[in-house]
């Protein structure tokens, strides 16, 4: 396994709500990750974010780990939980925070505050 | 047309199901779909989805897909 693999592997695993993201949160790149940012960000979960875009090679060894071709991908405690359409459906219809919830326990909002992390 | 490569595609996948693809910014490569067949019910999102990211393989891998947005139904 890459060095790099190991990294995104381990930010899936060790994170409680792992953004992958085109961009940061101050400077978000690409709608679908605003949309799903914005749509964790309103349902109280704490949000690590990693941007994709410094080199190609994040989102192909993500896309290996994960299955899934898109960008943004979002993770709670290991386990992909979808990508834009998907969070946003969810938040509407209230099952994202009872994700959250049933994964994080029900003290999760306010447990973190946003935090970036980078993977090389 | 790109729009009628994704429908076609997706027409194959999901054989008798309604199919809507969208050109979201005119440009060709931001698109919204809309898939409703059986063959969700009883399925995850996720899982749903999936199955639309697969028949869609060959242009997201390719780049003819820059964006992709997607929606799902069941037959409910």
């Amino acid at each position: 396994m890459t060095e790099l693999r190991k990294q995104i592997e381990n930010v899936i695993q060790s994170e409680d709500v792992a953004l992958f993201m085109k961009g940061t949160p101050q400077f978000v790149m690409c709608g679908n990750s605003s949309r799903a940012l914005e749509a964790l960000r309103a349902a109280g979960a704490p949000v690590t974010t990693v941007d994709v875009l410094p080199d190609p090679r994040i989102r192909q060894e993500l896309s290996a780990i994960s299955s899934w071709p898109t960008i943004p991908q979002v993770f709670v405690r290991g386990e992909l939980i979808g990508g834009a359409d998907i969070i946003e459906e969810l938040a509407q219809n209230g099952e994202l925070e009872r994700t959250l919830e049933e994964k994080l326990g029900p003290e999760y909002r306010g447990e973190g505050a946003e935090r970036v992390v980078t993977v090389t | 047309m790109a729009v009628d490569l994704l429908r076609g595609l997706l027409e194959q996948a999901f054989p008798g199901s309604e199919v809507e693809v969208h050109d979201r910014t005119g440009g060709g490569d931001h698109f919204q779909v809309t898939v409703a067949s059986a063959r969700f019910d009883g399925l995850t999102l996720l899982e749903q989805h999936r199955l639309v990211n697969d028949a869609l393989a060959g242009p997201l891998g390719d780049g003819t897909i820059h964006e992709l947005r997607i929606r799902t139904k069941g037959s409910q």
